[in-house]
């Protein structure tokens, strides 16, 4: 039986890795007690699969993670307690805000999710050269950077992968620092994902982020491009459909 | 009071930023005020390494059990941070509420290894607290350290207002409730020296200051207390029955990765092998064993509630531990399927040993860890590390034929006696494994690690001139040479520099601190980091500040000779120790007095305790200190003969769990 739960992470804890979060997350699965399958072999891990890693620093909404559990131990198991359960043991800034079943054929988070969306908040600089940076970014029709890979030179367009991008005005800082300008930016994750860091030194003139939280991770429906769904309601609907 | 604010716009320029943030499960957010004394238990080396740190962790909880006390946590920021930290004006802060250092009333330091000792200045100062004890205010909180290296805290005897010796769980309650007073008085102005008198009634604590050190020349002529209720001698404090402190009973558990990632549960404390060389096994006698329904109850309890896959069974010599057995074998099927492994850190060279190790490690048996310490059995009685070629061999045959293929072997060079023979012994028992190793695998792999010895206070050798840089280097050398047609054996050492910077430190006296501060000043910290170490500025600084390197590490002491620590007491009597010294130069070994009699060493004599332990009859396996005819040690021939391969426990289809030893 597999499981994809939705948990977010806030404050002093988005300072943890992407690996440090799996590592929480196998102590915290074997502390709420959950039946969960471990790989065969000489080191025996736990079947969980994270979606897209979250860089180190960054905030987020909407993160993934797929469990297998063992089938012969899940009698008793309420799906509707489990984020409660999960959330109980997690530190404090990490909370799953929810879980569903999902069928073993579901594509997984690496493969389904396509683009992302970011709250940005960008580090002391007025709202008309944000405005001014974004609404030409917008209006060209590339952003080449080039960047290092592989010890190579490469170049990249990136505004393909600039599915949206908002000014959401200035909100109010903390303590004394003013008010920062806020982004909100949906990036593709496909063919290879965006990063919010590539996007604002891109822009012109550069800008440098502040604050980071990922709003939502976006799955898209085969048939229709422009229908897009959360990767739980994605998994959710398609049991639905295969049941 | 929390400096977060500030910090978090710091830690995205910073390497690993998650060691900064606290959010440990089992971390405290204690409440702080009047009548509350506010303990802040730093580890000056990195949040990786401090974290583990088991007395800081029991000393933690039992603080904060207290109604009047509040226990935070600090560690060494990286030098990314700290120049951050220097540029920005931020103090050095607490990991549970990032509290600037400089507001509690207590900063004391767990001090495990020489080296830390200028990253201790770099926390007071990163604190903002003056690096002289006689140069700080009423106001400001008080230096207190703890831990092995500070049985000869002479060194940093300027910098520390107080020295804690021995066991911390009783004797923090008793500091606490003299700086509550203090607190409660106001602090008024001068009241830092008499309360710092208060604290050098306490048994256990040695304060300093409260000491007057006169000089005969380059020797010390007497250590006498400045004032007549401060004691001539200051006793260390042992905890006569573990049973009664169940800590830690809520380890940390961090989120992000450190050292020894795993639950510790600590089985014994003190060991009574009688190593002539190790400090350890010297100043936390008698053996105290923790009874095996606690030790079980804690390893479940402890697994339960931090969700751990490991758990470390601690102390100097697990496998000695009664009943050991039988506390892994109940582990194990207590945790049923859920892929607990056991890790002995510290395994007993023998083949029993190795058994218990093979129960353990189902899978993945990579390597395993022995340390012989010495190549030839003389060496090994000098050393009284009683452990015969057959010993060694059985362990390594054994551990060979049930699956392992990678041994490390332990050894020291620079030993009183060694001659060129004993070290290239070092050689030939590596060659021997190698080729007892062949007969199960083709390609079997030794590697041989050699520490250079660092002579330490209270203990046998504390007389012994060190081997100088020079001398360490050539028997390296030897061995370099001697190993380097052998297939299957890796060498490593230990940089002979960084085992001459530690011997300064570890039988120095008070005219060392100016050393300290100097290596200090020239950004010297991380001196334990190989990346960081600074040899040319060490030797400077003891030039700088008129210390003689031969004088302080090289040279001899005689029985007459005031060491700096004569004024502190491990409990074990001089005249014993220089007794052990010449039976170690005579080459005679001496059995474990945990199961023959005691030799009144003092350490149970002196304090009314005595060994707590369960079993009366030493172990199965191995020789050492078991009571076996010592005289046929070096005699037992190996015989590289075919021999039937051992019946292959191996096969379980689903290995069930995996373990760390070695
Ligand atoms: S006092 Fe006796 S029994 Fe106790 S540690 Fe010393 S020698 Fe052993």
């Amino acid at each position: 039986m597999r499981i994809r739960i939705r948990f977010s992470k806030h404050g002093k804890v988005r300072f943890t890795s992407h690996r440090d979060v799996a590592r929480i997350f196998q102590r915290v699965l074997r502390r709420a007690g959950l039946p969960v399958a471990y790989s065969q072999g000489f080191s025996p891990r736990p079947k969980i699969a994270f979606g897209l890693a979250l860089s180190t620093g960054h905030e987020s909404e909407a993160e993934y993670l797929d469990i297998d559990l063992d089938p012969e131990r899940t009698d008793g198991l309420e799906m509707g307690d489990l984020p409660a359960r999960l959330s109980n043991e997690l530190p404090e800034g990490m909370a799953v805000t929810a879980a569903v079943v999902i069928d073993r054929r579901t594509a997984s988070l690496q493969q389904a999710v396509t683009s992302c969306t970011w709250q940005i908040d960008v580090v002391d600089t007025d709202a008309n050269t944000v405005a001014g940076a974004v609404a030409r970014a917008l209006a060209a029709e590339t952003l080449v950077v080039t960047r290092e890979r592989k010890g190579r030179e490469v170049t990249d367009d990136l505004r393909p992968g600039v599915l949206s991008l908002d000014v959401e005005g200035p909100v109010e800082a903390e303590e004394d620092e003013g008010s920062r300008v806020r982004l909100v930016a949906e990036l593709a994750t496909k063919p290879r994902a965006l990063r919010v860091s590539e996007l604002l030194g891109a822009l012109d003139p550069p800008l440098i982020e502040h604050r980071v939280l990922r709003l939502h991770q976006w799955t898209t429906n085969e048939t229709d491009a422009r229908q897009r769904s959360n990767p739980l309601n994605a998994a959710a609907s398609a049991l639905v459909g295969a049941t | 009071m929390s400096l977060w604010p500030r910090l978090e716009n710091l830690l995205p320029q910073v390497q690993k930023p998650a060691r900064y943030i606290g959010c440990e499960q089992g971390a405290q957010a204690p409440t702080h005020g009047a009548g509350i004394v506010s303990w802040l238990l730093t580890y000056p080396d990195t949040y990786e390494i401090g974290l583990p740190n088991q007395g800081l962790q029991i000393l933690y909880e039992i603080l904060n059990e207290r109604d009047d006390a509040a226990a935070e946590r600090a560690y060494s920021p990286w030098t990314d941070l700290e120049a951050l930290l220097r540029r920005e004006k931020i103090p050095l802060f607490s990991v549970d509420t990032h509290r600037p250092a400089g507001v509690f009333d207590v900063i004391a330091f767990n001090l495990s290894a020489e080296l830390t000792y200028t990253n201790l200045l770099n926390c007071i100062d990163l604190a903002g607290v003056p690096i002289h004890s006689t140069a700080r205010a009423d106001s400001e909180p008080l230096i207190g350290v703890g831990g092995h290296c500070t049985y000869n805290p002479e060194p940093i005897a300027d910098f520390v207002d107080f020295v804690v010796l021995g066991d911390g769980e009783e004797v923090v309650g008793e500091i606490t409730e003299i700086v509550r007073e203090w607190k409660d008085t106001g602090r008024f102005d001068g009241s830092r020296r008499s309360v710092l008198r208060e604290l050098a009634k306490v048994a256990g604590v040695y304060v300093p200051s409260m000491y007057q050190v006169a000089y005969d020349g380059a020797f010390i002529a007497e250590v006498t207390p400045r004032f007549a209720d401060v004691p001539a001698t200051v006793e260390k404090r042992t905890v006569a029955d573990l049973a009664d402190w169940p800590y830690p009973k809520q380890q940390l558990v961090p989120l992000t990765e450190v050292v020894h990632d795993r639950l510790s549960v600590e089985v014994f404390r003190g060991c009574t092998r009688g190593c002539r060389f190790c400090q350890a096994g010297m100043i936390t006698r008698p053996v105290r064993e923790r009874p095996a329904e606690q030790v079980r109850t804690m390893i479940s309890d402890g697994l339960a509630r931090t969700g751990y896959d490991e758990v470390a069974l601690t102390s100097l010599s697990t496998a000695d531990f009664s009943g050991i057995r039988q506390v892994i074998g109940e582990t194990i099927s207590d945790a049923g399927c859920d892929q607990v492994s056991v890790a002995l850190p510290s395994l007993r060279v023998d083949a029993f040993t190795v058994g218990i190790a093979a129960e353990i490690q189902r899978a993945r048996r990579t390597g395993l860890t022995f340390a012989p310490e010495a190549g030839s059995w003389r060496m090994r009685q000098v050393i009284n590390k009683l452990i015969r070629e057959e010993d060694l061999y059985g362990a390594v045959e054994s551990a060979y034929s049930q699956g392992w293929r990678r041994m490390k072997l332990y050894f020291l060079t620079g030993l009183p006696t060694e001659t060129d023979e004993d070290t290239l012994g070092i050689a030939e028992l590596a060659r021997n494994c190698v080729a007892l190793g062949r007969r199960h695998h083709s390609s079997p792999s030794v590697t041989v690690s050699v520490g250079g010895f660092v002579p330490k206070p209270f203990t046998p050798f504390q007389w012994f001139g060190q081997n100088t840089v020079v001398e360490l280097s050539r028997k390296i050398g030897l061995l370099r040479d001697d190993l380097r047609q052998n297939k299957g054996v890796q060498l490593k050492w230990h940089d002979p520099k960084a085992t001459l910077a530690e011997g300064i430190t570890s039988r120095g006296d008070r005219r060392l601190g100016p050393v300290i501060e100097y290596v200090w000043r020239k950004g010297g910290t991380f001196q334990e980091w190989s990346e960081h170490f600074n040899y040319d500025l060490w030797l400077e600084a003891m030039a700088a500040s008129g210390c003689d390197v031969d004088w302080y590490v090289h040279r001899h002491r005689t029985d007459d000779e005031v060491l700096p620590w004569d004024h502190l007491s491990a409990g074990l009597h001089k005249d014993f120790l220089w007794q052990d010294w010449r039976d170690s130069l005579n080459e005679l070994g001496l059995e474990d007095c945990r199961w023959t009699p005691c030799y009144d060493c003092g350490a149970c004599t002196g304090y009314g305790i005595e060994h707590v332990v369960a079993s009366t009859s030493p172990p199965a396996g191995g020789s050492q200190g078991t009571g076996v005819d010592l005289s046929q040690g070096g005699a037992v021939p190996v015989v590289l003969g075919k021999r039937p391969r051992a019946e292959s426990n191996g096969d379980d289809p689903q290995p069930r769990r995996l373990v760390g030893v070695g």
